[in-house]
């Protein structure tokens, strides 16, 4: 089984889907529906076997596959996987099926086409795999700028309010971070020796200012992406607008190219530029966590505000990355995953709720733990889960990413930390606006309003809930699977943990 | 890791062996209760509350079946370790406990009083539609408690600490459709996550110098720490101690926290999750111990508490509030206590347990007479219940005597020591902590004494819908006879032949050499009675004939007190309007700044705003174009390449 091509199929399997939603009949959606969320659980099956598959202690890049594409330019459908590309794509390949169980009315409010709804929903799953599967750069690159597509119809053709605007924003923004990165690209496969094979281009010398110029080309389109403060003004209004399914895969998994991409590529690539950039990238993630969350607090909406929320998430995933310990690094990776499923379901129950209101202002709710305390209570789990509170998964690596930066950067450490108390006021405050309190008159009057989860919903948040809680309580067997990854990059970047200092020595091991 | 040589005495758990191997039950048979009881729903309706008390009685009795097991081993520990929870590079934390003698005593007090809140809550909760769910975050609370004081390492503690920090807030703001139930369970939670956040900083200073968070090597490299570092880290670990316990000055939360229901009062804010912080500090005496400076600080903290909660109890008319500031009040004496170190750890453990049972007790007398009372807190509206409501009476006598310190109830044997305790510290701060422990009793014994004598005697001034306040039912004085009971032997049971001293001994070490107080010991004895005395009598003869129905007008000392003595004015001018303003600006500035900045630079790069328009017009056949311009570009920068235009 291992020689199996499990990832070129894991690609390839959800576009086979989406051709056969996409030419269903319009006239039976249903059908469309059916036939998408099968297509989805079997790319879980073999995703799931892969990762039993997988051997942690074995090679860096395991299941490499490798076809001619482009001879001239020595571009190849290269595909493999380390541990940390794995658990993303675990975590796309459980998310899109509950996504789109989730989204199963939500185009019928919009006048365009149901089948192709769930079409665009495969292909998007078929080029996020793309994505994090690629061992190619430039067939990573073709991926990051394919991605884009189905989303961008995803929400300027199905999303809401302001959903053009929206999506032209989204659109623009990433192309613009996407011309940086094919600048770098080129210029990478000019000084590499003219291959785009990302395990050759690891062992190439690049000039110190030619590395950081590919290293700033590169970061600045995974910092819009991811998005970092200050790019990320483009989220709120995308996340805001898209459905909430798609809004789900948009933050939980789209988003975390960008901090895949500067684990992948930016630190094995370019170390001493890595090394070089590392304060300022370490500064925009901690004023990113402040400042986000300050304005998550400060939110009307529900879907921008957990949008900002996220954007605060990306700061500690950012300083996590660039702290360069195993322990923040593992920590960072772990974020990635947790934050999808915590996040996922946030956006998910949202979406619930605003389905049911017909409205994301928070002050036209107002008391609806009343009505739907089961909701409400999903809700408040979501919340929790969001703010790190020990018992579920995002707990793990925030303290690991906390814990990991502060044995090499105290001050960067501390004010992070501090965001813990702004989480608590931003969770709990929407909590407290949206389900707490008298209950809001005009939200009684909506009847919709009045009935709990049905079955359907109970089916799509319970997964997340279960792994969120596990993955709380027993995080090893996706720690175990990340680990050796991230301290492969680590070696790549040339750094190591430093020892305890004990005594106030601070004893630098292996300077 | 290179570990420093152990000291002598240095401090090493056992393995836990037959039985005890088995002590995870404590915590998990309350957490799966919970879960039951959650995951249920309405069906776990009619049964919920007696599974709920079940699981409480079950772990109680196991506590004590694990206690005997302690008390017949040598080294009086056991240690275990569940799975592998984190591990990553030298980063190593089991899902590890440790049952020892400090362990063993919160574990009876938790199981133990807990059960007999729950039996009261069954009746007390009768006619609440949402009993069940009430009994699932109770004992979900039970289980982070007991992970608290159960785990062997701080990120255990922490894991607890948090746990119990949510079923708190759940509890606080169980009414969450009285929107000052929800606000009031959002502040404790937010005010606990300021602790949080420190205790979670003093973490990672344990993991960056000593490379480790377990309880035993982290106390044995406490000697190899620079006394800075030492004393950053007891700062950090005081913080989030004063957070969980409602110390100065993240004290106001705790009487907000009465807006939840009166058991949850009695257990969470007044005999368990409240006295956490006093756990922390004693757990770490190591640390507390290594440096003189940060003992002073706990000191202060405790003295400066203890007064201010007996100044704002003695204005407050809310029974419920008077209790809550008695709380903070009673717990800066034992804050007092673990900072004052050496023997005086026992003494502030000794106070907590005893503590536990009056409090809970006078607690949950509170809610009996609430509970006659249609539900009114307001003292003043209450007056001559002593003939309505005997046995509510006399159990809440018992816990009036035992708080105030009256020989030989149990607050004399536990409060007196450690007033004794404060006037032996070596230079003339025995003077200033001493007195002002001294002082704080006999405020302590006005205000309670205030709070006794409108209740229970003087005119009746009840509301005019009472006609006849009926004693509660039996499953509601039962508990409140066995913490009357509590409330009158424990202390003395607790000091006999330094019983609890010595049993405490492996955790907190040797008294050490006796210091001899500025006074003798004696003439402490004397005045703390002496105080006692006249505090009471004040009040008693200020109140007996009872006191008016509407608020009165009142000097500048009391007006203060009535407004927490300007503690939340101060937090609401200071973090937070200026916060709430932040969050504004920042909102406005990140909608027309950074946006705007961006987008005008995005604009310019795709030449100028109109361009931006027609996007969003035609925005099929322009993006075709854009996807199209960069295929275009990528082909055309290749081409340069393959002509070496560029290489």
């Amino acid at each position: 089984m291992s020689n199996f091509p499990f990832l070129s199929v894991l690609t390839v399997a959800p576009l086979v889907g989406a051709l056969v939603v996409a030419v269903l009949p319009r006239r039976r959606p249903d059908l469309a529906k059916q036939v998408a969320f099968g297509w989805s659980l079997l790319v879980l099956a073999l995703s799931v076997v892969m990762w039993l598959e997988f051997s942690t202690g074995g090679e860096r890049l395991q299941f490499r596959e490798s076809y001619t594409w482009i001879p001239q330019w020595d571009a190849r459908f290269t595909f493999a996987a380390d541990g940390i590309a794995l658990v993303m794509l675990m975590l796309i390949a459980v998310l899109v099926p509950l996504v789109i169980l989730a989204s199963w009315h939500d185009a019928e409010s919009s006048k365009r086409s149901v089948p192709v709804y769930f079409a665009l929903l495969l292909v998007l799953e078929s080029t996020m795999i793309g994505v994090f599967a690629a061992a190619d750069v430039f067939l990573f690159y073709v991926f990051f700028e394919v991605m884009l597509v189905p989303m961008y119809f995803l929400i300027g053709s199905y999303g809401g309010h302001q959903r053009q605007y929206a999506a032209v924003k989204f659109f623009l923004y990433s192309l613009v971070g996407g011309l940086f990165m094919l600048a770098a690209v080129i210029g990478l496969w000019v000084v590499g020796g003219k291959t785009f094979d990302w395990q050759a281009l690891t062992q190439v010398d690049i000039s110190t200012g030619t590395e950081r110029w590919l290293f700033l080309g590169f970061f600045l389109a995974f910092a819009i992406k991811a998005p970092f403060f200050p790019f990320h003004t483009w989220l709120p209004d995308a996340g805001g607008a898209a459905p909430a399914g798609a809004a789900a895969l948009l933050v939980g998994v789209l988003d975390k190219v960008g901090t895949f991409g500067i684990l992948r590529y930016c630190l094995p690539l370019f170390p001493e530029a890595s090394k070089w950039f590392a304060p300022w990238a370490l500064a925009l993630g901690v004023i990113g966590i402040i400042y986000a969350a300050l304005l998550a607090v400060g939110q009307n909406d529900l879907k921008r505000l957990v949008s900002y929320t996220s954007i605060a998430h990306f700061g500690f995933i950012g300083v996590g990355i660039f702290a360069f310990t195993t322990q923040a690094g593992t920590g960072a990776v772990l974020y990635m995953l947790n934050h999808g499923l915590a996040t996922g379901l946030l956006f998910l129950v949202v979406g619930m709720l605003v389905a049911r209101r017909g409205s994301a202002l928070i002050s036209d709710f107002g008391g609806a733990g009343k009505l739907v305390p089961l909701l409400a209570g999903v809700l408040f789990f979501a919340g929790l889960a969001s703010l790190a509170l020990p018992g579920t998964a995002p707990f793990v690596s925030e303290f690991l990413v906390l814990i990991g930066t502060f044995t090499v950067n105290k001050p960067v450490a501390v004010i992070a930390t501090l965001g813990i108390i702004l989480a608590a006021a931003y969770v709990l405050w929407m909590v407290q606006r949206t389900t707490q309190g008298t209950l809001n008159p005009a939200l009684a009057e909506v009847e919709p309003m009045r009935r709990d989860l049905n079955l359907r919903e109970k089916v799509v948040v319970a997964p997340l809930i279960a792994l969120i809680v596990l993955l709380g309580f027993y995080p090893k067997p996706v720690t175990d699977v990340i680990n050796p990854a991230v301290r492969a990059t680590m070696e790549d970047v040339g750094r190591t943990d430093p020892a305890p200092e004990v005594g106030g020595v601070v004893q630098e091991a292996h300077r | 890791m290179n570990a420093p040589a152990e000291p002598a005495g240095a401090v090493a758990y056992a393995p836990a062996s037959g039985l005890l191997g088995s002590f995870w039950l404590l915590v998990a048979i309350p957490l799966a209760s919970a879960a039951i009881l959650l995951l249920l729903g309405r069906r776990a309706d009619r049964w919920g509350h007696w599974l709920g008390v079940a699981a409480i009685g079950a772990s109680f009795v196991l506590g004590l079946t694990y206690f005997f097991q302690l008390r017949g081993l040598e080294n009086k520990s056991a240690e275990l370790s569940l799975w592998d929870f984190i591990a990553v590079g030298d980063f190593k934390v089991d899902f590890g406990l440790l049952f020892d003698p400090l362990a063993a005593v919160f574990v009876l007090l938790i199981t133990g009083v807990g059960f007999l809140i729950h039996l009261y809550a069954v009746e007390y909760m009768a006619h609440d539609e949402g009993r069940r769910r009430f009994f699932g975050y109770f004992n979900l609370f039970v289980a982070a408690m007991l992970l608290l004081v159960l785990g062997n390492n701080y990120v255990m503690l922490y894991f607890g600490w948090e746990g119990v920090g949510l079923a708190s807030y759940l509890l606080i703001s169980f009414w969450y459709g009285r929107p000052s139930a929800a606000t009031a369970g959002k502040k404790a939670f937010l005010m606990n996550r300021v602790g949080d956040a420190g205790l979670a900083i003093g973490i990672f200073i344990m993991f960056a110098t000593l490379g480790t968070t377990q309880y035993d090597e982290v106390f044995n490299g406490v000697g190899s720490l620079t006394s800075t570092t030492v004393l950053v880290l007891g700062l950090l670990l005081l913080l989030g101690a004063a957070g969980k316990s409602g110390q100065f000055p993240l004290q106001a939360w705790l009487p907000d926290a009465m807006e939840g229901p009166t058991p949850v009062s009695a257990l969470i804010h007044a005999a368990t999750m409240v006295t956490a912080g006093v756990y922390l500090i004693a757990r770490s005496n190591p640390v507390f111990s290594a440096n003189s400076t940060l003992q002073l600080v706990v000191v202060s903290v405790g003295a400066l508490t203890l007064l201010l909660g007996c100044v704002i109890g003695a204005a407050k008319d809310d029974i419920k509030r008077v209790l809550a500031w008695s709380t903070v009040s009673q717990i800066g004496y034992m804050f007092l206590g673990v900072g004052l170190g050496g023997g005086a750890y026992a003494l502030a453990i000794i106070h907590l347990l005893a503590h536990g049972f009056f409090k809970a007790n006078m607690f949950l007398g509170a809610g009996s007479v609430m509970h006659g009372m249609h539900d009114q807190v307001d003292i003043r509206r209450f007056g001559g219940l002593s003939k309505y409501m005997k046995i509510t009476w006399i159990t809440f006598m018992m816990g009036w005597l035992a708080i105030i310190g009256l020989p030989p109830l149990s607050g004399y044997f536990s409060k007196e020591p450690i007033i004794a305790a404060a006037f032996s510290r070596d230079d003339w701060t025995a003077w200033l902590f001493g007195g002002a422990a001294l002082l704080g009793a006999g405020l302590t014994a006005f205000y309670m004494t205030r709070l006794f004598v409108l209740t229970f005697h003087g005119p009746k001034r009840w509301t005019e819908d009472i006609e006849h306040p009926h004693e509660s039912p039996k499953l509601m004085t039962i508990p409140l006879i066995l913490l009357a009971i509590g409330s009158v032997v424990a202390g003395g049971l607790m000091v006999w032949n330094d019983g609890l001293a010595s049993w405490l001994t492996p955790v907190l070490g040797e008294a050490g050499e006796e210091h001899h107080p500025v006074l003798s010991h004696t003439l402490i004895t004397i005045l703390s009675l002496v105080v006692t005395v006249a505090g009471a009598g004040l009040a008693w003869s200020l109140f007996r004939n009872g006191t008016a129905t509407e608020p009165q007008p009142a000097g500048v000392l009391v007006t203060a007190a009535r407004r927490n003595l300007y503690t939340d004015a101060f937090n609401e001018a200071v973090f937070e309007k200026p916060g709430i303003f932040l969050t504004r600006a920042l909102v406005f500035l990140d909608n027309r700044g950074v946006d705007g900045l961006v987008n005008g630079l995005a604009a310019a790069v795709g030449g100028g705003s109109g361009r931006l328009r027609r996007l969003q017009t035609g925005f099929v056949r322009s993006y075709a174009t854009s996807i199209l311009t960069g295929a275009l570009l990528v082909v055309a920068a290749f081409l340069a390449v393959q002509a070496g235009w560029l290489a």
